[in-house]
């Protein structure tokens, strides 16, 4: 079997086992809280106290502080679910789709964050807090996928064929994640463009990007950290019946 | 520093309702969803605890 190949990739694979995997998750979750708590108690300063009022929309431009990291997160943890759910179609690993599964929830609050902080910055900006616009409607479809994932899988009582259906399900919505990216230049639309915040004045420019970007990373360590609380969640809930869940000797807070 | 005062800080130059209503619902679902997701595993470990000791015994028939 594995035998043959180098002992790297054998270790790797172990890692795929959800025996293995439980608690090297459980050591790796402090670390990515830590880490986004720091990164969000850094993005919130450069957010609120570097970086300056905006000449045309005043202070209502800050929400572009939490608004574009949902938005990146929504998208991109669609494709790490869809990623992780295809994996387990085609190779049929069970840990694989125990992380799409535990991705769906966060990368659904990610959608609805992204469509509750954009209307608060659409009222004031445009006047409405929403449009059937090309990239509020696409978003709008994300969560709703998001949605639909985790509505399919429930509905359907065996684990595993609820992760074959729900991959199809993942994959066939994959499509949607580049039409929202690309909306506000393949359509005419009231969404400003991606690179807006790059034409303003060089500083400005550069503190917002910091700020944003460190948001993102906030959002993405987070997005980590609560996915891997969730799988090892999973892993026990399915493999309860399991001799190694079983001798697991964890203390029971946590 | 963007503000003289704390009270501008919260007036966010008459963005107030719009910006915090923003951060506050963002804040909000961070901080519950850890403690969320946390609750399901503490759940997930209590019935696991339940299952092996009802286990205890002449009981051997679990298999994987």
């Amino acid at each position: 079997m594995t035998q043959g190949t180098t002992p790297g990739i054998v270790n790797w694979l172990k890692f795929s086992s959800p025996q293995t995997f439980y608690p090297l998750a459980g050591k790796m979750v402090p670390w990515f809280a830590v880490a986004a708590a720091i990164l969000a108690a850094v993005g919130l300063y450069i957010a609120f106290f570097v970086a300056p009022t905006d000449f045309q929309q005043g202070d209502s431009y800050r929400i572009i502080f939490v608004h574009v990291p949902a938005s990146w997160m929504s998208m991109f943890i669609y494709i790490v679910m869809a990623a992780w759910a295809g994996i387990g179609l085609v190779l049929n690993t069970r840990l694989s789709s125990m992380m799409a599964s535990a991705l769906a929830p966060t990368g659904a609050m990610f959608a609805f964050l992204s469509l509750w902080t954009g209307a608060l910055w659409g009222r004031p900006t445009w006047g409405a807090y929403w449009v059937w616009d090309a990239r509020l409607t696409s978003e709008l479809i994300l969560f709703f996928l998001y949605l639909g994932f985790m509505a399919l899988q429930a509905a359907i009582d065996d684990p595993r064929r609820a992760d074959k259906a729900g991959a199809v399900l993942a994959l066939v919505g994959v499509v949607n994640v580049p039409i929202i990216y690309f909306s506000v230049k393949w359509w005419n639309t009231l969404h400003q463009g991606a690179s807006v915040s790059m034409t303003r004045a060089p500083t400005m420019a550069a503190t917002m990007f910091t700020g944003m970007i460190v948001m993102a990373f906030a959002f993405w360590v987070y997005s980590i950290a609560v996915a891997l609380v969730r799988v090892r969640a999973i892993i026990l809930e399915r493999e309860r019946h399991s001799g190694w869940a079983q001798n697991l000797q964890e203390a029971p807070a946590t | 520093m963007n503000w003289g005062s704390a009270a501008e800080f919260f007036a966010m130059g008459g963005y107030a309702g719009y910006v915090w209503g923003a951060f506050a619902v963002v804040a909000a679902c961070m901080i519950v969803e850890p403690f969320v997701v946390r609750a399901r595993r503490r759940e997930a470990l209590r019935r696991l605890r339940q299952l092996t000791s009802a286990a205890q015994g002449a009981h051997n028939e679990a298999t994987a």
